[in-house]
Formats: structure tokens, sequence, C-alpha cells
């Protein structure tokens, strides 16, 4: 029985007060703890601003108030499924802040709040989830590639675009996301082994939030995931990903490095998915009430919000505006994705390819000509 | 005079030269390319002359091949990938029909896939398991690639060029037991378009289409039915997808017989799609239904049995006569 299994009595209703420290794991980056007390570590200084801090908090209270919105819309029939971010906001907000400009992100199909901090909106997400599109966002002009549903064949493409980037001679980096079951997919350790080989610019950002939808972690590796990086002849590092601070210090280095040609890092960001898979899981089928119980003390919103409070950071009335910004963002959430309006049959045709073949052209005729064929019928 | 006489082999290697002079962002990437020049040679001495860079020897992975060459094509470079033998196709196939063949439309046009994945397909050299295949099939059931099967010397010389310079994926595939078959190339000349048919033989009675491989076999079966009396027009396709049937219909209206000659066993293959579509086109001057020539549903045979699984002069000619019994 691992420690994650054991269950705990929660009495404190103050955030994170009674949370077991993680188990076993003295290689865990940490620069907050879960009750939002600030924590130096050796190798990880973080330099930031008050106004930075702010910052974050309003990144993760944003992106978790676009997520709750998201998953009502699901249940509303508004949207066909609603992959929930809940949990992993600290790491994904911390990841995604580390990138500066040029840096390109390679998400999964989980990282809205990557999308967040590339400017991404949110509406340009959730026409996917409704069935629109693809995702609505241009991936040039944001630098966050369009999600990738396909677990882990993203940890490639950021490979290859790292080895332009390395041709270009510029100083960026390509950050791949992917989740802890996709560490078993032979195309993630290709990618490992191509990066390794290149020294390529891309830095490995696994959330392992412990669950391949049901399937644990421990069914994944036998060993702790950042452990494999070593066999493949680069750092791993495993950082708290409910702290953002750590995930942000711990990110940043790892893509300097990256820019600077030291080569590729691989980050266990160490998290849980507090909600299920998708809106179609059902998570009481495979891991007790218990379990989520005790990650809820480790909240990663909660955490900061402590942190800013306590210090004297940001006050009551910092924290109350933030809401009323939540809850603006979630109105424009549900008004624009309401309002989205399904696009015309053709699209299928238009994009398949650069240069259109004739027969694409000769199906798309006939699709348009069999519907008009109806009464008032038009395409 | 700018006509020289190449192996098929050789105006590849020449054909990417030149594409790799004309635009600085083409890459070629794949296993034993570098040093060695690939295991047919094809890439001999590129990397000497572009550089490591730009003549990438790879892990031997071909799920990185093709994966990172999204990436680098999302950068702005071409990747030429050279799969080494069909067989071993299969490790890049998830990247080829989930990543490289939907990234423009899911990208609505925003990421362009200018990939040539260069196969050499087919069998007839007497190798071992997975040297053989003819994969094309898959690929060309797969929106979003485009498929073109290369015969000639000329056609391997122009149509590696017109492939890297085009903007969509392309299933490059060269007939593998014909690299050493020489032809003219007239490397002034302005090529045929790449995605089009073409009349290799002009004949009256039956129609035979053939790609790659098979384009050698058909015409040999036509020289050999001419010494019958018997006039077949051979076709070689050149497009797999997408398919250019003009030239094809027009053939057919003429004789009203068809033959499809291909490697690839004949349950689903291209030979399948072919006679629904010149069936649809061609149904009142048909004299005979589209017959169809190639493998069996085996698994591709020992060598010592790809003789009898292979189509040939013999097996075309049977074809045909069976459209004339008709």
């Amino acid at each position: 029985m691992t420690a994650l299994q054991q269950t705990t009595e929660v009495v404190d209703p103050v955030p994170g007060a009674d949370a077991p420290h993680l188990p076993d794991q003295p290689d865990l980056v940490q620069l907050l703890t879960p009750e939002g007390e600030r924590v130096e570590h050796p190798d990880y200084a973080l330099d930031i601003s008050d106004e930075e801090l702010c910052g974050l908090y309003r990144d993760l209270a944003l992106v978790r108030r676009w997520d709750v919105e998201a998953t009502a819309l699901q249940r509303q029939g508004e949207l066909g499924i609603w992959a929930s971010l809940l949990g992993q906001e600290a790491a994904q907000v911390g990841a995604g802040r580390a990138l500066v400009e040029g840096d390109m992100a390679f998400p999964t199909y989980r990282e809205h709040g990557v999308a967040w901090t590339r400017g991404v909106d949110p509406l340009h997400v959730m026409s996917l989830f409704r069935g629109v599109d693809q995702g609505g966002w241009d991936p040039v002009a944001t630098s966050f590639n369009l999600y990738t549903v396909v677990i882990g064949a993203q940890t490639l493409h950021a490979t290859g675009y790292a080895m332009g980037l390395q041709r270009d001679g510029a100083e960026n980096a390509a950050l791949a996301f992917l989740g802890d079951g996709a560490t078993s997919q032979g195309e993630v350790n290709e990618a490992m082994i191509w990066a390794a080989t290149f020294a390529a610019p891309v830095v490995f950002f696994c959330q392992n939030n412990q669950y391949a939808i049901s399937v644990p972690i421990e069914r994944q590796s036998r060993v702790p995931l950042f452990q494999r990086a070593a066999g493949f002849g680069f750092p791993g590092v495993r950082v708290d990903g409910n702290d953002v601070l750590a995930v942000l210090a711990v990110t940043r280095a790892a893509l300097a490095a990256a820019r600077e040609g030291s080569g590729p890092t691989f980050i266990e960001a160490f998290t849980y998915r507090m909600g299920a898979h998708t809106t179609s899981d059902d998570p009481t089928r495979y891991r007790l009430a218990s379990e989520l119980e005790e990650w809820k003390l480790r909240d990663p919103v909660a955490r900061l919000k402590a942190y800013l409070s306590r210090s004297g950071i940001a006050d009551a009335d910092f924290f109350a505006s933030v809401d009323a910004e939540g809850d603006e963002l979630a109105a424009r959430i549900r008004k624009g994705t309401l309002e989205m309006t399904d696009p015309a049959g053709t699209e299928i045709f238009d994009h398949v390819f650069a240069e259109q073949t004739p027969e694409l052209a000769r199906q798309r005729e006939e699709f348009v000509a069999y519907h008009a064929s109806f009464e008032g019928g038009s395409q | 005079m700018s006509t020289e006489t190449l192996t098929i082999g050789k105006a590849l290697n020449l054909g990417l030269r030149r594409a790799m002079e004309d635009d600085p962002k083409v890459v070629l990437m794949g296993e034993d390319i570098g040093k060695l020049g690939g295991v047919f040679r094809i890439t001999d001495g590129l990397q000497k002359d572009f550089g490591e860079a730009r003549v990438v020897d790879t892990p031997l992975a071909e799920a990185g091949i093709l994966g990172t060459a999204v990436g680098l094509a999302m950068r702005g470079y071409r990747p030429v990938c050279e799969i080494q033998f069909d067989g071993f196709v299969f490790p890049a196939y998830n990247q080829i029909v989930t990543q490289v063949a939907k990234i423009h439309a899911r990208s609505r046009g925003r990421l362009p896939m200018p990939i040539v994945i260069r196969i050499p397909f087919g069998g007839g050299i007497g190798a071992v398991e997975h040297h053989s295949e003819s994969p094309e099939a898959y690929f060309a059931h797969t929106a979003g690639l485009k498929v073109v099967a290369v015969s000639t010397p000329a056609d391997a010389y122009w149509g590696i060029q017109q492939a890297v310079a085009h903007p969509d994926p392309i299933v490059f595939l060269e007939p593998k037991r014909r690299y050493w078959e020489k032809g003219a190339v007239d490397t002034a000349a302005t090529p045929e378009p790449l995605f089009g048919s073409r009349v290799v033989r002009g004949g009256d009675d039956v129609t035979v289409l053939a790609y790659g491989p098979m384009v050698k076999t058909a015409l040999q079966a036509a020289e050999a039915a001419a010494e019958e009396g018997r006039s077949l027009e051979v076709i070689d396709l050149r497009t797999l997808s997408p398919l250019d049937l003009d030239p094809v219909v027009a053939s057919v209206r003429r004789t009203g017989r068809c033959v499809v000659v291909h490697e690839a066993p004949v349950t689903l293959g291209l030979g399948a799609e072919i006679a629904a579509r010149v069936t649809e086109t061609c149904f009142h001057s048909l004299e005979a239904p589209v017959l169809r020539v190639g493998g069996y549903d085996t698994p591709y045979p020992p060598s010592k049995l790809e003789e009898d699984y292979l189509p040939d002069l013999d097996r075309v000619l049977d074809a045909v006569d069976r459209s004339l019994g008709f």
C-alpha cells in the first residue's frame, strides 16, 4: 500500500493544514508548502515580485473558473465533452509562465492553463470541445500548438521543432507536455532519444496526475518517472506540481538550459487530477474518495492564496476583484459558447490540402448539389 | 545537350541534389542515409556536400523520423524522409496517418505539412520478410495524403523535385527492383505534372493500367501481345492519390476493356477503386468487366516463392485473354 492510498482524517478546514507531506520523495522540489509557507531550495531560487505573485494567483483562479464553467456547460449539453484540469492549475500556469517569446508549446488536450498563459482565447478552446472545429486558435501566432489527442505524439513534434530552432540559430526552446500514461508510449521514448542525441532545445514537461484515465502510475513505471531521464542521458527533476512557484522556477531553469545548448530536461510535475479524466469518466470506479480528500489539502490555488494572505502581499479586495473577474470571464465564455454557430458543411472539404485535388473538388460540388436538391436546402 | 542516361536510382540522387540546391529548407532524414548514402545509395554523396544538418543520419526509429519531420515542417522546413524498406513504414504509420495527414485540416491550413515520405516498395529482389511490400493502398485510403509512384528515370528525377516543392505531404513510392533500370533524362526539359497519368504505349484492344515496377511488366506484356496481333494500350498511372483517370476513361471508352495490374494484394487494392470508377464512368462502353491482376491475399512469401506471387507477363496476358473472351 502506498502512502497515497492511506486515509487521512480531515478535521481542519484550513487548506493543507493537516496534509501529510508527500511520502518518500526527497527529490521533490518545493518552494511553497501545502500550508502556503515559502521555503527555499538550494538549486532553484526564484526572484519574483509581489505583482508577479498576484499575477500567478489571478492565472490560477481564472483558469479554474473557466474549467468550472466548461464542466457546467458540458453537463448542460453545450459541449460534447470537457477534459478538466482541476488540480493541475499550478503545473500548467507555472510551466506556461516560464515560456518566453519565441518558445513553442506542444500541449496534449488538457493544457487549458497553458493556453491561457499564451493568450489563447478560451473560446477557441471551447469551440473544439463543442465540436465546431479542432481548435480555433492560430498555433503560429500564439506559439501554442493545437491540441494533440493521440497520446504522446506531440513530444516528437516538439523535438523536431526544437531541431528546427537549432538549425535557425534561434535562442528559444520547445516545451512538450505529456502525462504519466504517455511515458509508456514508444513515440515518447523515441522523442527522448532524439532530443538527447541531438541535444535538441526541448523540455519534456510531464504532469504525473497519478492516473491514465483509470490506470494508476504503478502500471506505467517501476521507477519514479523523473529517474527515467538518466537512462536517456539528460537531467530529470521532480517538482511539486501543485506549487506554482516551484514549477515556474524549475521550468525556467530547464528552458534556459535548453536555449543555451545544454539539451533537454525531463520535468515530472507531481500532481493530481482532482476531477474526472473527462466528463465522460467516472473516477469513483477506480479510486477512493479519501485519496481525493487528501489531495484537496494540497490544492494549488488555495496554497498560493494562503501564502499571499498570510504574507500580506494581497488583501481581501484583491481576492474579491479576482473572483469578480472570474465571474465576468465565465459569463463571457458561456455567452460565447452558446453563440457559436455550426460551420458550413462544405468546410470539411476546404482544408484537407494546401492544393485541392480535383477529386475533392468534385466531392465538394456533389455535396453542395445534393443539399441544394432539397427544397430550401443550401450549404 | 542536357540529356543523360541515368538509372532510376541515380536520377533520384540527382533530383534530390537539385531540390536541396533550390531550397535551403530541404532536410533529408533517414536511417543510414548519410555516410553510407542509404542502403540503395539514393542519397550517395549528399551528406558530404550538404552537411550533417541537412542530411541527417537518424536514430533507428521510424516514428521518430516522421514525428520530428512534423515538428521541422512546423518550423518551416521541408523534410524528405527515407523509409529504408516498405515493411518498415509501419512503426511510423501512426505519425503518418494521425498527424502528417491531418494537421493541415486540423489547423485549417495554418500548419502546412510539406513532407515527402520516400519508400522503396515492391518485391522481386530476393529479400527476406518485410523488404518486398506494397503498402500504397493504406496511404491512398488516408485523407490528407497524396501518393505517387515513379517508373522511369525521368519521372524519378523530376518527380522527386516536384514532390519536395509541393505544399502537401506526399508518399513517394520508388520501384526498388527497377532502381538500376536506365533511361534518358532531359534535365532541361519542362517536366510533366506530378499528378497526372500517362499513356506510355498506344493500343486499341485492351487498356492495361500499371504503376511503379509493374509498368515495365505491362509494357513487356504489350510487346508479347503485339506478336499475337493484339494491341494493348498501356497507361502508367503515376499518381495513386489523387487518381488521374481522365486518360484511362478516354482509353477505355475506345477499347471497352480494362486490366489493372499491381503487386499489392487484389482485395481492396488500388485496382478495386479503379474498377469501380471505370465502371461508373465507362459503363456503356465496357465489353468486359474490369479485371485485376495482383498479389494474393497472403503475406508476401519467402523469396523462392515470390515469382509465384508477383504478377508477371504471363499473368497479365492471361487477364487480357479473359477480358477479350467476354
